[in-house]
């Protein structure tokens, strides 16, 4: 049987507060190890861009215009455009670009 | 909540409480749109709006969620679940690290239990961009405000994403991968072994996604393993320089 879609809500929550709450519990002072502190220093930007890529081509009706928006994404977030600047833009050539790709 | 109770006992933290929420209203007003195009992932999944509002008020995490709903969507087993949310957010574990660093000791332990509630990308910049030591009620007024926002919103995805058109709906749900840009993207172009990180990350993601027996994989765990070969090289190629503990001690 399926577990519900509650047990697999409460799995995220408990799994997404422990994994904040812990080291400002438990840590007091700085992390020794200099491989540990780099790959965590790492995790963030690697797991961001394997997410985003090639999942951004998916999520359009068009994969054209996915690789438009993450064309616009990068160039805008390279300036220096504010999170919601970038998400908005790319938001904005989807819509623009499905007006000509899907009819 | 539980700040609100303690603010209406002690008058001294109001200023605190409401500088927090003042700074954090850009957020919110960001949180409500991106985690309405959440919502339609959740959407997606096969949550209804309530399952979404508490999804996000118990998670408070855009990639987080995002990757937990896709392991939902696809019917994941709960450890690769729980496996798949640990690596989307374990960037919050270093995160949890500097915060941890910036109580003034002798803090209530209650306090760093509270702080880590909703410690996101946008709160945690604003509470260590506050100079001196953590305040935890200027982070308590930037909740109050942002984390609600984020729970109505993913709730409206879920129950307005099929209001609107196709089109609209394909535009909005890369406003996800907007942010992951947004977060990425700038430490990339400062620092060289970040933006090696991300073009190899684009280049073997797309492999994985592409090649036999890989592509085979559920996208969670392919995200997992090449985020630990990623980083894991990234550390061993380009480690991180000395903490600033380690300077002075050295200096001394």
């Amino acid at each position: 049987m399926r577990p519900s879609v509650w047990i697999y809500l409460a799995v995220m929550g408990l799994v997404t507060y422990a994994v904040r709450v812990l080291p400002i519990a438990c840590i007091r002072g700085p992390i020794k190890s200099r491989f540990l502190r780099s790959f965590l220093y790492y995790v963030p930007y690697a797991t961001l861009c394997v997410m985003t890529f090639p999942a951004i081509l998916d999520a359009t009706q068009s994969p054209v215009a996915g690789a438009l928006a993450l064309a616009a994404g990068l160039a805008l977030a390279w300036r220096g455009a504010s999170l919601f600047a970038v998400s908005a833009g790319c938001c904005g050539v989807v819509f623009v670009a499905e007006l000509f790709l899907c009819r | 909540m539980y700040a609100a109770v303690l603010s209406l006992r002690s008058h001294t933290h109001r200023p605190a409480l409401r500088a927090g929420a003042r700074d954090a209203l850009p957020i919110a007003l960001g949180y409500l749109a991106v985690s309405f195009t959440l919502g339609i992932a959740a959407r997606n999944a096969g949550l209804n709006p309530l399952q979404g509002f508490f999804a996000s008020l118990l998670c408070n995490a855009s990639a987080g969620e995002y990757a937990g709903f896709t392991a939902i969507a696809a019917r994941a087993s709960l450890w690769e679940l729980a496996a798949i949310t640990l690596v989307a957010n374990a960037r919050y574990l270093l995160m949890g690290c500097a915060v941890s660093q910036k109580f003034a000791p002798g803090t209530a332990k209650a306090h760093r239990l509270l702080v880590g509630y909703d410690l996101t990308d946008e709160i945690f910049g604003i509470t260590l961009a506050r100079p001196g030591a953590l305040d935890p009620y200027y982070t308590y007024g930037a909740v109050l405000a942002a984390a609600p926002c984020w729970a109505i919103g993913t709730a409206l995805g879920v129950s307005a994403g099929n209001l609107l058109p196709a089109r609209a709906v394909s535009a909005l749900s890369v406003a996800l991968y907007g942010m992951f840009l947004a977060v990425i993207v700038p430490p990339a172009k400062k620092e060289k072994p970040v933006r090696l990180v991300v073009a190899a990350g684009f280049v073997l993601s797309f492999l994985a996604s592409r090649l036999p027996v890989v592509s085979s994989l559920s996208a969670g765990t392919r995200t997992i393993l090449l985020t630990l070969l990623l980083s894991a090289g990234a550390a061993l190629a380009f480690p991180r320089g000395e903490t600033a503990a380690e300077v002075q001690r050295n200096a001394a």
